[in-house]
């Protein structure tokens, strides 16, 4: 009783306030949920229709060419042409455009527009093969260049931590992590796409790098850090070099961390489009050939999402929907394996 | 693998013993893969130092406040490039990004570290972790054909028509509906697991006696968060707040899908602008001359510059709040 007695005044209030002030960040948390429950729902519906056997075997098919949208109507327009007997008035000003249609020449019944409408509501038939073959590709030598200087950056660090050195490249880590995707396609398209004067997927594959690395460095470090140094003095102890003891023992320990960063480094690398931009450019056939422009999923989808014609939208909503199931399945998968990992201790 | 033993020694054997482990070679390897991480920093900004040469010669650094971009040479209207209608854009993008990311992921960050049930901190985690892996191209797609018309029916038109008559800055027309304010809008949502995250961690290394203090006085769980936790974490919070700006003012693809490209300075947020990112991606596959690459990698050295400064002191920010919390923890 005495304490409830002893209560300040203004406790209601202050309670008012604890009560609204929570509720806020409550609300806070609600926000960030709401918008990524819309985009997810919205790449799932219309990108998830867009799914198909054809869209993942065919590649691309340019809009309207199977009903020949694109040839001149049969009523085209053949100019008058003028009659060489009489001698042309350059004072007359005849309307050159009378009695031509140019409704006919178009293909567009200016009135109604209905024609309009059935050019565009055609269907590109076809799929996004090649551009799935390009992003493994390219983020395939990416996660090539960048996994020994990731992995082996990171045992320095761990092995190595507390020197001069140790700290420059931890802040270049957060650097490169920090820095803009568009800065890293600068440098790759001036250092590999302007002396080759080729656009190439191993410009994309070395601007990736940049972007992959740091992601593969930290995560490994950290990891790594998570053996218990018992392990490592064991190994030691047992007459082991400090580099065998970190292949044998201390790498194989921690392998299913550095696997985790891994492939959260493809997931990131797989849906960076800016550098792509710069030194992929982009392609419509299938193509093995690293060293020209190939195609990408996240071009696919820069490109094509304001593309006028229905089929090219289609393709840029399934190249989302793949990219973010990717991004998706590799969050999830590495959740439940590491908390697998965690409780299995 | 089994290391030889040394029965004599000599001056010979003395270096064989020091190196026949290997382990002189391994540091020297990883040391080799560590300085290219460091290398790669070196590249990016020595490549656009010096190809950005002939346009810092030539502008100087009048170049940042220049207003007038048009690339195209024609005997009527020269080319000229300022690079103040991309800075200016960039700036108020991100600015809006984090006016309305900053509060909002300083809420979910307390919410998850204070306040939120044990059994919903790893799933709500998660989840903001996950808005964080999404691609910007598919921000980009969506804010294109779902954010941009429901903003430009619901939100710009009734402004535009009401309180746009009297503030220039938020007059219309806002027909496409791309815009800096809309860019601004779907930069926040990229921006806030960045904060949120940082946030969240820098709230959990607060030491519990600093609670504990503020609860035996009979403070209410928002005063202890708000005169106890938030003081102590301040550094760490800014920090975080920065490290989002950071990624605002980079970010290339969500931008220029929908910020409008537009190198016309106007007045109204409501009108499309270009941000550095996004006049790079445009336009630099496709320049008009030397001079014209050399001022759009200018910009590009701008923006390095910033996002350069921006991470060395939130990094700072967020090592001094670490320092202070391992130093509480031991006393």
């Amino acid at each position: 009783m005495s304490i409830l007695s002893s209560a300040p005044a203004n406790y209601g209030q202050r309670k008012i306030v604890d009560y609204i002030m929570r509720g806020l960040t409550i609300v806070a948390t609600l926000i960030a949920i709401v918008p990524l429950v819309l985009i997810i729902g919205y790449v799932t519906v219309i990108g998830g229709g867009a799914m198909s056997i054809d869209f993942f075997t065919k590649t691309y098919e340019p809009p309207a060419m199977s009903d020949g949208g694109f040839s001149l109507p049969s009523n085209a327009v053949t100019l008058p042409t003028p009659d060489p007997a009489v001698p042309v008035d350059p004072n007359a000003t005849p309307d050159p455009f009378a009695g031509i249609d140019l409704g006919g020449a178009t293909g567009v019944t200016p009135v109604d527009g209905t024609q309009k409408g059935e050019a565009l509501s055609a269907k590109a038939q076809g799929g996004v093969l090649h551009a799935i073959i390009g992003t493994l590709l390219i983020t395939g030598a990416a996660l090539l260049f960048s996994l020994p200087i990731g992995i082996l950056a990171a045992v320095f660090l761990a092995e190595y931590p507390s020197n001069t050195i140790a700290t420059v490249v931890r802040f270049c880590t957060d650097l490169l992590s920090g820095a803009p995707s568009i800065i890293v396609g600068v440098t790759a398209y001036i250092l590999i796409v302007v002396p080759f004067r080729e656009f190439s997927g191993v410009a994309g594959a070395i601007a990736l790098t940049f972007l992959m690395v740091p992601t593969i460095t930290r995560t490994t470090e950290e990891v790594l850090k998570l053996v218990p140094e018992s392990t490592r003095e064991a190994a030691l102890a047992m007459g082991a070099p400090t580099w065998y003891s970190t292949f044998t023992v201390v790498i194989p320990a921690a392998i299913s961390g550095i696997v985790t960063g891994v492939m959260l480094a493809f997931a990131r690398g797989a849906g960076e489009t800016a550098p792509l931009i710069l030194t992929v450019l982009g392609s419509n056939v299938i193509s093995f050939n690293l060293l020209q422009p190939i195609a990408a999923l996240p071009l696919i989808t820069y490109r094509y999402t304001e593309s006028p014609f229905p089929g090219e939208n289609t393709q840029a909503w399934g190249s989302a929907f793949i990219l973010m199931m990717l991004v998706l399945v590799v969050n999830i998968a590495v959740r439940l394996a590491t908390r697998n990992r965690l409780s299995g201790r | 693998m089994a290391p030889a033993q040394t029965t004599r020694e000599g001056l010979w054997e003395r270096f064989e013993r020091r190196t026949q482990h290997g382990d002189a070679i391994f540091w020297g390897i990883t040391l080799f893969f560590a300085l290219i991480v460091i290398g790669l920093v070196v590249a990016i900004g020595v490549v656009i130092f010096n190809d950005s040469a002939l346009a810092r010669e030539k502008f100087g650094w009048g170049f940042l406040l220049g207003t007038d971009w048009s690339p195209i040479d024609t005997d009527i209207a020269p080319a000229s490039f300022g690079a103040w209608p991309a800075i200016r854009g960039t700036l108020f993008s991100a600015g809006i990004a984090v006016v309305l990311a900053a509060p909002i992921a300083v809420g979910i960050g307390i919410f998850l570290a204070e306040l939120c049930p044990v059994q919903l901190r790893t799933p709500l985690s998660f989840m903001v972790e996950l808005l964080a892996a999404i691609p910007s191209v598919i921000f980009g797609v969506w804010g294109v054909i779902v954010f941009v018309p429901f903003f430009t029916t619901y939100i710009a038109t009734p402004i535009s028509d009401t309180l746009g008559e009297s503030i220039p800055w938020l007059a219309g027309p806002v027909a496409t509906g791309r815009g800096i304010i809309v860019a601004g809008c779907v930069l926040a949502i990229m921006i806030l697991p960045t904060i949120a995250a940082i946030t969240r961690d820098v709230l959990s290394l607060v030491p519990n006696t600093q609670r504990e203090v503020l609860l035996a006085m009979g403070a209410t769980r928002w005063e202890v968060i708000w005169q106890a936790v938030i003081p102590y974490s301040r550094a760490g919070i800014i920090g975080g707040i920065m490290l989002g700006l950071g990624r605002a003012l980079g970010e290339t693809i969500a931008a220029t899908m929908l910020i409008g490209n537009s190198t016309r300075i106007e007045d109204s947020l409501f009108a499309p602008g270009v941000t550095a990112a996004s006049l790079i991606a445009n336009e630099l596959t496709n320049v008009n001359g030397p001079l014209h690459q050399s001022a759009l990698v200018s910009i590009a050295l701008v923006l390095f510059a910033i996002t350069f400064a921006l991470n060395l002191i939130a990094r700072l920010l967020i090592w001094y709040v670490n320092r202070g919390a391992a130093q509480g923890g031991r006393s």
